[in-house]
C-alpha cells in the first residue's frame, strides 16, 4: 500500500506546481487590478491586498479610449472569424470531397503560406493597402487577418468534413438534391461543432494579433486592443492598476472562447500542427 | 433572334455546360479562399522579394530605384544583424528545449486518468489562450521591481544582488522573453504529446510490467519510441514558428537593452516600423526566409531517412 501512495503524492504535487506556474501571472494581473492606488507600493509583494477596489475598472470603462479599442477588436475579430469560417468551409469541403487536378497545388500553396515568416509581408502589405485607403481602417485589418487564417482553418474544416460519411450526401443526391444543397442542408449542420471550433480559433487569433495592427493602424479611432494597450503602456506607464484592469478585460473574450473550443484543442492542433 | 431559337440552342449545349459546371465545382468552392491567399499573401510575398533589390523608404518620395545587391552588401557588414542572428539561435533553442521538456512532463502527468483531470487540463492549458501581447505585458510587469514580485523573490533567494529589473540587465535580459515564451508554449507541446501518448496501446505496458520492467524501462522502450515521430515533427516545426515569433520581444523589451534581445524577426519589424526602410527590411526578411527554407529542407530529408528506416 505504502509503495503506491508515494508516487501518487509526487504526481499530485507536480500537477500543483504546473497549475501554480500557469495561473500565477494571471492571478497577479487580477491582484494588481483590484489593489487601491495607495496600497500599490506599500503592499507590493503581498499576495492579496488588505482592501480591494474596482475603481480601476470603472476608470478604464468610463474615462479612457478602451471601450473604443474593445469595440474595434470585437468588430475585427468577429468579422474575421465569420469570413474565415465561410471561406474555409467551402474550400475545406472542396479538399475533402472532390479530387481535381489543382488540388495538389492548392494544398502546397496553403502549406507554403504556413512556412514563411509573416513579418516579411509587413512592408509590402502596407504599400499595397495604403493607396486603396485600407490602412488605418478596420476593413483593411479584417481582409488581412482573413487571408492569414484561411489556410489553417481550411485544414481544420477539412479534417471535420473527412469525419462525416460520404453516403449521406450521395443519398440526398439520389433523391434529386444538387451537391450544393446537400452540402448546405446535410453536411454543414453535422459539422456545427467543427464550425464552432474554427470560429473560436480564428477569433482568438485575430484578437491577439499585434504586429500588423501596429503597422497598419495609427491613431486611436481604429486601434485594436493590443495596439491600444501598448500605446497606453508606453504613454502612461505609471497607472499599473488601470493597465492591468484593461489587461483582464482583454483576457475575458479570449478565455471565453478557450472554454468553448477546449474540447477541440487536440483535433485542431493536430490539423494545424504546422501553425500552432 | 426569336426566343424559341435560343431555347433550342441552350438545350443543345446543356450536356457540355453541365460537364463544365461539374468540373468547375471544386474550383468554385475554393475560389474565395484562393483569391484571398493569392491577393493578400502570395502577391505581397513576390512584391516583398522584389523590394529586397530596390530602395524603398516610406518617407522618401525619391526612393524606389533598383539597387541590385546593395542591401545584401550592407547586410553583410551589419553587426546588429549578426547579433540578431545569434540571439535568434539562443531564443529559439532555449525556448523550444524548455517548452518541450516541460510539455513532455506535463503530458506524462496527464496521461493516466485521475480525479479532476478535466479541470486540471483546462487550468494548465489556459496560458495558451492568453493573447501573446498580453502574455508579454503580464511577464514584463512581473519582472518589474515596482509592481512585480519576481525581483524580490530572486533577491530573497540570493540569485541577484539587488531587486532590479531583469529586462534591463543586458546580460540576462533574454531570459525574460524566454520565460514568458515557455509559460505560453508549454500547453502546445503538452496537448500534442498527450494526443500521441493516448494512442499508445495500453496492453504493451501491462505486458512489460508482467515481465518485470520498471517505470523508467517502460518509458525508454515503449513510450519514447512511440512518441519519437511526433516529437521530431513537432520540435522541428515549432522551431521555425518560434524563430519567427517576435510579439513577446517587441512587447517586453523592444529588442533592448542595447540590442541584446533583438532577434531577426523583431529586427525586420523594427526596420519596417521605426526606420520605415522597407527595402532593407525586405532584404533581411529574404535572408531569414532562405535560412528557414534550408532548415525545412533538412526537416524533410530527416523525415525521409527516418521513414525509410522503418
Amino acid at each position: 500500500m505504502k509503495r503506491s501512495v508515494l508516487p501518487t503524492i509526487a504526481h499530485r504535487l507536480a500537477i500543483l506546481c504546473y497549475i501554480a506556474f500557469a495561473l500565477f501571472p494571471l492571478f497577479w494581473l487580477l491582484k494588481v487590478s483590484v489593489t487601491p492606488n495607495d496600497l500599490l507600493y506599500s503592499e507590493g509583494v503581498r499576495l492579496w491586498p488588505t482592501r480591494t477596489t474596482f475603481e480601476h475598472y470603472a476608470f478604464v470603462l468610463r474615462h479612457s479610449a478602451f471601450p473604443t479599442f474593445f469595440k474595434n477588436s470585437l468588430i475585427v475579430s468577429a468579422s474575421t472569424a465569420i469570413a474565415v469560417t465561410i471561406c474555409a468551409s467551402l474550400s475545406g469541403y472542396a479538399l475533402s470531397r472532390f479530387s481535381f487536378r489543382a488540388k495538389y497545388w492548392i494544398v502546397a500553396l496553403m502549406l507554403l503560406t504556413q512556412m514563411f515568416p509573416l513579418v516579411m509581408l509587413v512592408a509590402p502589405i502596407f504599400k499595397i493597402l495604403s493607396p486603396l485607403g485600407l490602412t488605418n481602417s478596420l476593413t483593411g485589418l479584417i481582409v488581412v487577418y482573413t487571408a492569414f487564417n484561411v489556410p489553417f482553418a481550411t485544414f481544420l474544416m477539412q479534417s471535420f468534413f473527412d469525419g462525416i460519411p460520404k453516403d449521406l450526401e450521395e443519398a440526398a443526391m439520389i433523391d434529386g438534391a444538387t451537391k450544393f444543397t446537400a452540402f448546405r442542408q446535410i453536411i454543414l449542420p453535422l459539422t456545427l461543432p467543427g464550425i464552432a471550433a474554427t470560429l473560436g480559433f480564428v477569433f482568438t487569433a485575430a484578437w491577439s494579433e499585434l504586429l500588423f495592427a501596429l503597422m497598419l493602424i495609427n491613431g486611436n479611432d481604429a486601434a485594436t486592443f493590443p495596439v491600444g494597450l501598448l500605446t497606453f503602456v508606453s504613454k502612461f506607464s505609471v497607472d499599473f492598476g488601470q493597465m492591468m484592469a484593461a489587461g483582464i478585460l482583454a483576457l475575458i473574450p479570449a478565455a471565453l472562447f478557450f472554454l468553448l473550443i477546449q474540447r477541440y484543442l487536440v483535433q485542431g492542433l493536430t490539423a494545424g500542427a504546422v501553425k500552432g | 433572334m426569336p426566343p424559341a431559337d435560343t431555347f433550342d440552342m441552350r438545350r443543345d449545349r446543356r450536356p457540355w455546360l453541365r460537364r463544365l459546371a461539374d468540373a468547375s465545382e471544386p474550383y468554385l468552392y475554393s475560389a474565395p479562399s484562393l483569391i484571398l491567399i493569392i491577393g493578400v499573401m502570395l502577391v505581397p510575398l513576390v512584391v516583398g522579394v522584389s523590394y529586397a533589390f530596390r530602395d524603398i523608404q516610406l518617407l522618401n518620395p525619391f526612393s524606389g530605384g533598383f539597387v541590385g545587391l546593395e542591401h545584401f552588401r550592407e547586410l553583410s557588414r551589419d553587426t546588429a544583424f549578426y547579433g540578431a542572428l545569434r540571439n535568434t539561435l539562443w531564443w529559439t533553442g532555449a525556448s523550444v528545449f524548455l517548452q518541450f521538456i516541460f510539455g513532455l512532463i506535463l503530458a506524462l502527468l496527464l496521461d493516466k486518468p485521475f480525479w479532476g483531470r478535466g479541470l486540471v487540463q483546462a487550468l494548465v492549458f489556459l496560458p495558451w489562450a492568453v493573447p501573446s501581447f498580453l502574455a508579454g505585458l503580464n511577464w514584463a510587469w512581473l519582472f518589474n521591481p515596482v509592481i512585480g514580485p519576481l525581483p524580490h523573490w530572486f533577491f530573497g533567494l540570493g540569485l541577484i544582488s539587488e531587486p532590479g529589473n531583469l529586462l534591463s540587465d543586458p546580460q540576462y535580459a533574454m531570459w525574460g522573453p524566454i520565460i514568458a515564451n515557455v509559460w505560453w508554449g508549454i500547453p502546445f507541446f503538452a496537448i500534442t504529446l498527450l494526443a500521441a501518448l493516448q494512442a499508445i496501446p495500453r496492453d504493451l505496458y501491462e505486458a512489460a510490467s508482467i515481465d518485470g520492467a520498471n517505470w523508467f524501462q517502460r518509458f525508454l522502450s515503449i513510450t519514447l519510441p512511440f512518441l519519437a515521430p511526433t516529437i521530431a515533427i513537432t520540435i522541428l516545426l515549432r522551431t521555425v514558428w518560434i524563430s519567427n515569433f517576435a510579439d513577446l520581444i517587441v512587447v517586453m523589451t523592444g529588442g533592448g537593452p542595447a540590442d541584446r534581445t533583438q532577434i531577426v524577426a523583431s529586427y525586420i519589424f523594427t526596420q519596417a516600423f521605426r526606420a520605415l526602410d522597407f527595402g532593407y527590411a525586405s532584404a533581411i526578411a529574404l535572408v531569414l526566409l532562405v535560412l528557414l527554407l534550408a532548415y525545412s529542407m533538412l526537416i524533410i530529408l530527416l523525415r525521409q531517412t527516418l521513414l525509410n528506416k522503418d
